[in-house]
């Protein structure tokens, strides 16, 4: 079984490590609650309406044996190739220094190892690794065990990052079937301003499994635009742990594009530690055939005089299964907190379904809190309209979805990234949208 | 150009259309009037072929051709246009970006090659010129926040973009003050030609001042009860459609 090879494996991760380090209490402590736990099962609340049981069925490789090489030509597409860009690239978990252009050049963008490793990143690492993220999560303490590569972004206060960072995994499918556990850790100083691109690619039809965790902390003021892009085939599964910890007046927004992959659970966390900050979550989600996405989103609003904002969308088609679960909590202190959230979905397959189950739990008395959940067909009235101007069925649809899915691309920053979302969703939905006069 | 026999149609049980008949040729305007609910709006969609509606007998044919059968995009790229009473808005699409897809959709079903962007733009502007429409209202998402008045003068911008042999106006006055009523009957007067034809439908005289039809029908309970000229339409302002109504019950 798929655990108890994870627990003998730490074993053998041991004997690479300095086990006399305060890090290794912290692996230790994360392999002792992902051997009480285990992996998460239906019976679990979060999980309902996921079940990983026939993912788990694979044989992973935990330690990838091949360091294999990707010309960047023939990945060029999976980047934001139009501008120049910082980027920090894993081929099968282990970082490739040729396709990746990283810096520390008055910010550091660069490796996690290097930064777990090398003294003078120590009192970072004290500061901010596993601080925000779940102690508690199985997952997430899987992944703190054998946490050793990774994104490592600090930006020191101040400091507008004129180009966006990339994040890029690629798996190639040598190994039969992979299980690759990226860590990230984003820390984003004083009135400072990043853009951040992720995406996982599997290169290959063999089934990789990705349990991934990102730490945000943005300081004061600070705002950060992270991007997350979820196309990738259909032997690729994703666990998506992001924690993002807030202080005052700082913007944190993370977008979501979920279009492709077999299985993909975006469990997204937000934390406030400061008053007048707004935390922006935007989800759009267009699949099809079986394949299944799943959004749990927590906001925890602890501080007064801040805003949270969830805008999810989604369309379904086939038989595939869509998920949002959007928890919003609001402590007694946080007075005056703006908390809204919204989840639209429409079903085009007879045998596609959304599970969508708002939860607010509010204790403080002076809010503005609101949730709306909608499930429909496409308006009929509309398609009409359009037809009757001469726009075919087909084409006419497909301008809807795109209309429906439009609110959500408005919000992205990166003109390129917005002209590549656009375009991915024009291929998903096998039409011309999209152009400009 | 169009001819309109014994049609009957229903929506679920209910029988809206009982036996219609009517001929419009090139060249002509006419005007169809009547209480609410007489069956006004929904003669337009049918012929239009919206599929709410089920034709139950009789037939409509288009210079011809029995269009009954036919999507709405067929009818659509054959020439039939109507201009909705409700406008339907469309967040995320500008009214030029609907106007080129539904342009060149309508091209290619007729095997024309796509309107280059150069015309397409030479086109628009001289048709937004017509309907007096500013260019950044060009950019904005179609219907998305525009006024009843803003509304219908897109519909009839996208007719003159479109150039349909046969235009139904459904309750084009509607929702319109006196100087938005001129710039889109001004637009309707100047598209006008003898080789299309247009059907108002209205439940006021007042748009006949300013668009003056060939004929007027009162259509009344799923029938046309009464064909005239225009003076028909001063005749229904004065005595209203009760002496309709009181002559059918009669």
């Amino acid at each position: 079984m798929l655990k108890e090879k994870l627990l003998s494996s730490f074993m053998a991760f041991e004997e690479q490590i300095d086990v006399h380090s305060e890090l290794h209490d912290v692996r230790t402590e994360a392999i002792k609650n992902f051997e009480n736990k285990g992996f998460p099962t239906k019976k679990e609340e979060s999980w309902k309406y996921t079940s990983l049981n026939a993912i788990l069925k694979n044989d992973f490789t935990v330690f990838p044996k091949n360091e294999n090489s990707i010309e960047f030509k023939d990945v060029k597409k999976y980047f934001i190739h139009e501008i120049d860009t910082y980027k920090v690239v894993f081929i099968d978990g282990v970082f490739s220094s040729n396709l990746s252009s990283t810096t520390h050049e008055g910010v550091d963008v660069c490796l996690m190892s290097s930064a777990l490793h090398k003294p003078k990143y120590k009192m970072v690492i004290d500061n901010y690794f596993n601080k925000i993220a779940s102690k508690d999560e199985s997952l997430t303490s899987l992944n703190t065990a054998f946490a050793n590569e990774g994104a490592y972004i600090n930006i020191p206060k101040s400091t507008v990052v004129r180009k966006p960072i990339e994040i890029m995994y690629f798996s190639t499918g040598t190994e039969a079937a992979l299980l690759v556990q990226p860590r990230n850790l984003i820390i984003v100083g004083e009135n400072s301003h990043v853009q951040i691109i992720e995406r996982h690619q599997s290169l290959n039809e063999n089934p990789v499994l990705t349990n991934s965790v990102t730490e945000i902390f943005a300081q004061k003021r600070a705002i950060i635009d992270y991007y997350k892009i979820q196309n990738d085939n259909l032997a690729a599964n994703l666990i998506d742990n992001t924690y993002v910890s807030q202080k005052q007046e700082s913007h944190v927004s993370v977008q979501t594009f979920s279009f492709g992959g077999n299985l993909t659970r975006n469990n997204l966390n937000f934390y406030h530690f400061g008053e007048r900050l707004t935390s922006t979550l935007n989800g759009i989600t267009i699949i099809g055939e079986k394949q299944h996405v799943d959004h749990y989103t927590l906001v925890h609003h602890a501080t007064p005089n801040c805003e949270s904002f969830q805008d999810y969308k989604g369309i379904f088609s086939d038989s595939s299964i869509g998920v949002f679960n959007g928890k919003v909590y609001v402590e007694k202190e946080a007075q005056k907190t703006n908390a809204f959230q919204k989840s639209n979905n429409i079903l085009l397959g007879d045998k596609s379904t959304i599970n969508a189950k708002p939860q607010l739990e509010i204790f403080a008395d002076d809010v503005k809190c609101s949730h709306g959940c909608t499930v429909g067909q496409l308006d009929e009235t509309a398609m009409f309209y359009m037809q009757q101007r001469g726009i075919p069925k087909k084409e006419a649809k497909a301008l809807l979805m795109y209309a429906f899915s439009n609110a959500v691309i408005e919000n992205i920053k990166i003109p390129e990234l917005k002209q590549r979302i656009t375009k991915i969703i024009a291929d998903k939905l096998g039409v011309k949208i999209g152009f400009d006069l | 150009m169009l001819s309109i026999k014994n049609l009957h149609a229903s929506i679920g049980d209910k029988e809206i259309l009982k036996g219609i008949n009517l001929e419009v040729k090139a060249g002509e305007i006419h005007a169809i009037m009547g209480p609410n609910g007489a069956g006004k709006s929904t003669l337009s969609a049918i012929i239009a072929g919206n599929e709410n509606y089920e034709v139950t007998e009789g037939e409509i044919l288009l210079e011809g051709e029995d269009i009954s059968e036919l999507a709405p995009e067929e009818r659509a790229h054959k020439g039939v246009f109507l201009s909705f009473q409700y406008p339907v808005e469309i967040p995320g699409v500008s009214v030029t970006n609907f106007m080129r897809t539904a342009i060149n959709e309508t091209r290619k079903a007729n095997k024309l090659e796509e309107m280059p962007a150069n015309e397409m733009l030479k086109f628009i502007r001289e048709k937004s010129e017509l309907l007096e429409i500013d260019r950044k209202f060009l950019s904005r998402s179609l219907n998305e926040g525009f006024s009843g008045g803003e509304k219908k003068r897109n519909e009839i911008f996208q007719m003159a973009m479109l150039e349909p042999k046969l235009a139904i106006l459904d309750e084009t006055d509607s929702g319109l003050d006196i100087d938005a009523l001129r710039i889109v009957a001004n637009g309707v007067n100047k598209l006008k030609s003898d080789k299309n034809a247009i059907i108002v439908i209205t439940h006021y005289q007042r748009l006949l001042d300013y668009i003056i039809p060939d004929f007027v029908h009162v259509l009344y309970n799923g029938k046309i009860v009464k064909s005239g000229g225009k003076e028909l339409a001063y005749e229904l302002e004065e005595k209203g459609y009760d002496w309709i109504k009181q002559e059918q019950e009669a």
